[in-house]
């Protein structure tokens, strides 16, 4: 028998994972001894603070990465082999923290329900029962959402970190399960919540299932799950092929579900609506910009030698769900879900830029790679997304947010300021310059047009004009359009959800105008080590 | 030559003085806002003058200002005037001041310290495209004159104006996109062919492929023709000038407009001179239809508001052709035709909106018998109609004349098409006078008052400057003519020797034989 050999683990370069894991199972022994009225603060205290740690210990490790190859890349591999601390890796950490932030003011906040959080009393109450009823006259609140949160947080910090295909799917279940609670727990409207939870839940644990899948047939392909095991067998193996690209598609769908990319983006629009408007703006977030690391990784490490496989499929993907978005978003008359098939548009510009990557070799000197287009769209995607779901949460009526279209008609002549914010988040997701969303627009095209994607980009350009039609026509809505009927109305929100707005505001002016350090920065962050 | 970033001051006067008149503490119908965004709009036509006063004449791009803005994207802020550039920036700072006068009281019902903010951001904007000479820095500025044009038309105007600002959002945004991938295929090009740029001094010296120069002059060339616009792109224009305020109409089609025609001779031409000439025989059709249709249809208008805005499509129709029949007149008369264009559609606009005013009604068939009444206002109204229609001896009549013989240099049935537009117009401009104007005055408008002062302050510079540029039109020549000069040679086209000597004012000519 072997000797015990005691694993390595680099806790100088991982304790910004580890922090977040640990604050998320501090908060839940939290939940368990302390007195309910003082749970809600400290819970919130708890979080942002070890967001902020982690945020801070993420920007010092990303100081001191060791650099390879002249400073193409830089980073470690950590963990005995599961984990990789690269640059990109660094650069969405660093993002999924700072959306996490935001995630959990808008989640603290109390002031728009009158004294709760959005959150349901009691979960376990049945709708409409006198459970239901005693939980909301004790003003009930669920503080768990807290620590499930900061599990999601971990999980996604884990997911475009990690280095082989087991921890990648412990990765995905671990951002997974506690997203499938927490859309469950509205306070208000709670059958739509709950039919969301439960849809997603079905349908995510069928996508994992795919993926399960693909892990054990590239396992069978590659002897390894390991991605630079399997680089190397794509690269020297010819045999098995079939076992290679069936693998590569089961794993592909357990990604693009994730993402909500066509054919598989059924659950978004449902799942949007129907979740607490505080857990849909940090899911659409930071899920995404998750799942796109890891598909990145995916993609570009393990298979990246087999690109003429994949990328035709992506072409493909990506028509459908640049299509799909912004023709179902016309017709929909519902501001989240108008906002869910839009997240479903961006998806699929985004897949353009993964599928624009090009070998070093062919491209010139300062020229964008598709990392850094990546990158930098999926920072621009996630300031609009948050802020604008953050500003959702202002217009209520009597029945809690007002989401219709019909409330929102005239919104800009009562509260001129929130609809102008509102409607500077959707002119960034539209793509007019001097806004975030331009530059990262720009930059996904670039991309996929120089890898001579041509005919995807020409499909964006048509897509990109068929969603600035449902943007400009929701601010037409709120500026232009008499109300008629019950409106809503724009409550004052405390600090919390203001600044949460507010940075995202500030955010996608500033990459609109001055792009140019983060994008810098996405570039420094270099490509993946393998 | 000094360093001190006079474009830049142009441009940022006007964009602070909107922040300005929007967020100026006010009392609820205080005159306040308004009087400040004029005072803004005569400092940015001072400094207008000023960079009219340094500019001196065939030197090619002046008052350069670069500065690495995205590096990343190869991106510059850089900025410079040639004489095109010049001569729209004066229209453009000559303009504002003039329409913010007329439309004094134009926002009242509504915010109109809005108006006068999105009116001088407009403003803002349209100098920084005339300005650019980085082809991403034009693209932003571009489109973003759209933000403060869609707030104009769709906040003040008259019914079913949110219709007509979301169709002119849609048609300009999608120009623009497909623009958009113009401006990456550029990035694309230049990148492969070292370091990407896009100062349009390095755009101009790539080696095009003809596949991708001309899939680039297409995409350019669609967006310029929704924006100027030309038949068939041309719909949104009689919709949005009917709907929005005289005022706003002005600042779209006398200013706004012009950049697509700016565009094209500046990018189109500039950049791929080549595929302009491969294009020329599409592009001088379009221009034809657009010049008889949009008479026609002129004609048959009812709402002088629409008519007007159709007029212009004929008109743009004349410059498109001046710009592609590349001889130094059609380019010169092109470029004079957008300084004439904008001046006398200026003058017919804000006086129709004056007349709208005092009748209560758009329809033309609900006028007349105005003249005897009010014979200040139908006299400047006749003067305006007479320049639209090229009256030798007011300011269009000179860029017309130039296009034509452009036109006929081309070929003798294209001038024969473009000359049918000017008996087109006469019917249109004589007939909306006479039907609106003439006739036995109706009781109800017996007391109309005639042109205040205020009013007559406004349209006073463009009556002068009708008649002034009709018998002198020397100065604008003598900055136009150097940027044509370049431009052809650029595209690499010498005038035919002319078997008879073109019958213009010569000055054309000068420097040439």
């Amino acid at each position: 028998m072997n000797d015990f050999v005691n694993p390595t683990i680099e806790y100088a370069q991982l304790w910004p994972i580890l922090v977040v894991f640990g604050v998320a199972c501090l908060g839940v022994v939290l939940e368990a001894f302390l007195p309910r009225g003082r749970r809600h603060l400290s819970q919130s205290v708890l979080a942002v603070l070890g967001l902020a740690a982690a945020l801070g210990g993420t920007v010092y490790v990303g100081l001191d990465l060791h650099k390879f190859g002249g400073g193409a890349a830089r980073g470690l591999i950590a963990a005995e082999g599961t984990i990789v601390v690269d640059g990109p890796t660094v650069y969405l950490w660093g993002l999924i923290l700072v959306f996490s932030i935001g995630g959990v003011l808008l989640f603290a906040e109390r002031r728009l329900e009158g004294g709760v959080s959005a959150f349901a009393g009691q979960a376990a109450a049945l709708p409409g029962t006198e459970a239901e009823r005693q939980a909301s006259t004790q003003g009930l609140d669920h503080t768990e959402v807290y620590p499930l949160l900061m599990f999601a947080v971990g999980g996604m910090m884990l997911f475009p970190a990690a280095n082989d295909l087991l921890t990648m799917f412990v990765a995905l279940e671990v951002l997974s399960l506690p997203l499938y609670l927490l859309c469950g727990l509205a306070r208000r409207r709670r059958l739509l919540s709950q039919e969301a939870a439960l849809k997603y839940f079905l349908l995510g644990a069928f996508s994992s299932g795919f993926f399960l899948y693909g892990v054990a047939l590239i396992y069978g392909f590659a002897g390894s799950m390991q991605f630079s095991d399997i680089n190397e067998a794509v690269r020297n193996d010819a045999s098995n092929q079939s076992l290679l690209l069936i693998g590569m598609g089961m794993l592909a769908v357990g990604l693009l579900f994730k993402v909500g990319a066509a054919p598989f983006h059924s659950w978004t629009p449902d799942v949007y609506q129907g979740a607490p408007t505080a857990v849909t703006a940090f899911m659409a977030a930071g899920t995404k910009i998750a799942a796109f690391g890891a598909m990145l990784r995916l993609f570009y490490v393990a298979f990246g030698s087999d690109r003429w496989s994949w990328q035709p499929m992506l072409w493909v993907i990506a028509i459908l769900t640049m299509l799909v978005g912004a023709v179902l978003a016309v017709v929909q008359t519902d501001v989240k879900r108008m906002l869910a098939y839009s997240s479903i548009a961006h998806t699929g510009f985004l897949l353009t830029g993964v599928l624009g990557v090009q070998s070093a070799s062919e491209l010139s000197d300062g020229q964008v790679t598709s990392m850094q287009a990546v990158l930098f769209y999926l920072t621009t995607y996630g300031f609009a997304m948050v802020g604008g779901f953050a500003v959702v949460t202002l217009v209520r009526d009597s029945g809690g947010e007002a989401t219709s279209f019909a409330r929102w008609a005239g919104l800009g002549r009562r509260s001129p300021l929130v609809a102008g914010v509102f409607a500077f988040f959707l002119l960034s997701m539209a793509g007019i310059p001097l806004t975030a969303g331009f530059v990262g627009k720009w930059a996904v095209f670039t991309v996929a047009l120089a890898a001579g994607a041509w005919p995807v980009v020409v499909v964006a350009i048509g897509s990109s004009i068929i969603a600035v039609y449902f943007y400009v026509r929701l601010i037409l809505l709120m500026f232009f359009t008499e109300a008629e009927g019950e409106v809503a109305s724009v409550t004052t929100p405390s600090l919390l959800t203001s600044a949460t707005i507010a940075v995202g505001v500030v955010a996608t002016l500033v990459l609109g105008v001055v792009p140019g350090p983060v994008l810098d920065l996405a570039g420094h962050a270099g490509q993946f080590i393998r | 030559m000094n360093d001190f970033p006079w474009l830049t001051l142009l441009i940022l006067v006007p964009l602070v003085g909107s922040l300005l008149v929007a967020f100026l503490p006010k009392a609820p119908g205080s005159a306040l806002p308004k009087q400040v965004a004029v005072a803004v709009s005569l400092l940015t036509l001072a400094i207008g003058v000023a960079i009219a006063a340094q500019f001196s004449s065939g030197d090619g791009m002046q008052l350069t200002e670069t500065h690495t803005w995205i590096d990343a994207f190869g991106v510059n802020y850089a900025l410079g005037v040639d004489g095109l550039g010049l001569l729209m920036i004066l229209l453009t700072v000559a303009l504002v001041p003039i329409v913010l006068v007329a439309s004094w009281n134009e926002a009242d019902d509504g915010n109109a310290a809005a108006f006068f903010g999105w009116a001088l951001a407009l403003e803002a904007f349209s100098l920084a495209v005339f300005a650019a000479t980085d082809v991403f820095l034009f693209y932003v500025v571009f489109e973003a004159t759209l933000i403060p044009a869609y707030f104009l038309i769709g906040g003040f105007g008259r019914e079913g104006r949110a219709f007509a600002a979301l169709k002119f959002l849609m048609f300009q945004l999608g120009g623009g996109l497909v623009l958009l991938a113009g401006v990456i295929g550029l990035y694309v090009v230049s990148a492969q062919q070292g370091s990407p740029s896009y100062l349009l001094s390095d755009l101009s010296q790539l080696n095009l492929s003809t596949g991708a120069e001309r899939w680039l002059f297409v995409a350019f060339f669609i967006a310029f023709a929704v924006k100027a616009p030309l038949f068939p792109l041309h719909t949104w224009l009689a919709d949005t000038t009917e709907r929005a305020t005289p005022g706003t109409s002005v600042l779209l089609v006398c200013v706004l407009d012009k950049i697509g025609t700016f565009g094209m001779l500046r990018f189109c031409l500039g950049l791929f001179p080549e595929a302009s000439q491969w294009a020329t025989p599409v592009v001088v059709t379009l221009a034809l239809i657009s010049i008889v249709y949009g008479a026609l249809i002129a004609i048959g208008q009812d709402d002088i508001l629409r008519l007007i805005g159709l007029t212009s499509l004929s008109h743009f129709g004349f410059i498109t052709l001046g710009i592609f029949a590349f001889s130094s007149q059609g380019g010169s008369g092109a470029i004079l035709y957008m300084v004439n264009h904008g001046i006398g559609t200026a003058a017919l606009f804000l006086l129709a909106g004056f007349l709208i005013r005092r009748r209560g009604t758009t329809l033309i068939s609900q006028m007349g018998g105005l003249e005897k009444v009010t014979p200040v206002l139908a006299g400047l109204f006749l003067i305006a109609g007479l320049a639209t229609l090229g009256l030798p001896g007011l300011s269009p009549f000179v860029s017309e004349i130039l296009v034509l013989i452009s036109a006929f240099d081309y070929h003798w049935w294209v001038g024969g098409v473009a000359v049918s537009g000017i008996v087109l117009a006469a019917i249109y401009v004589l007939w909306m006078y006479q039907r609106v104007m003439t006739g036995p005055t109706p009781p109800t408008v017996e007391g109309t008052r005639d042109l205040g002062r205020r009013e007559l302050v406004a349209v006073a510079p463009l009556m002068l400057a009708l008649v002034v540029l009709g018998f002198y039109p020397r100065p604008l020549l003598d900055v136009a003519n150097p940027t044509v000069y370049s431009l052809m040679e650029h595209v690499g086209v010498s005038d035919a020797p002319p078997a008879v000597p073109a019958a213009d004012n010569g000055s054309a000519e000068e420097g040439h034989q």
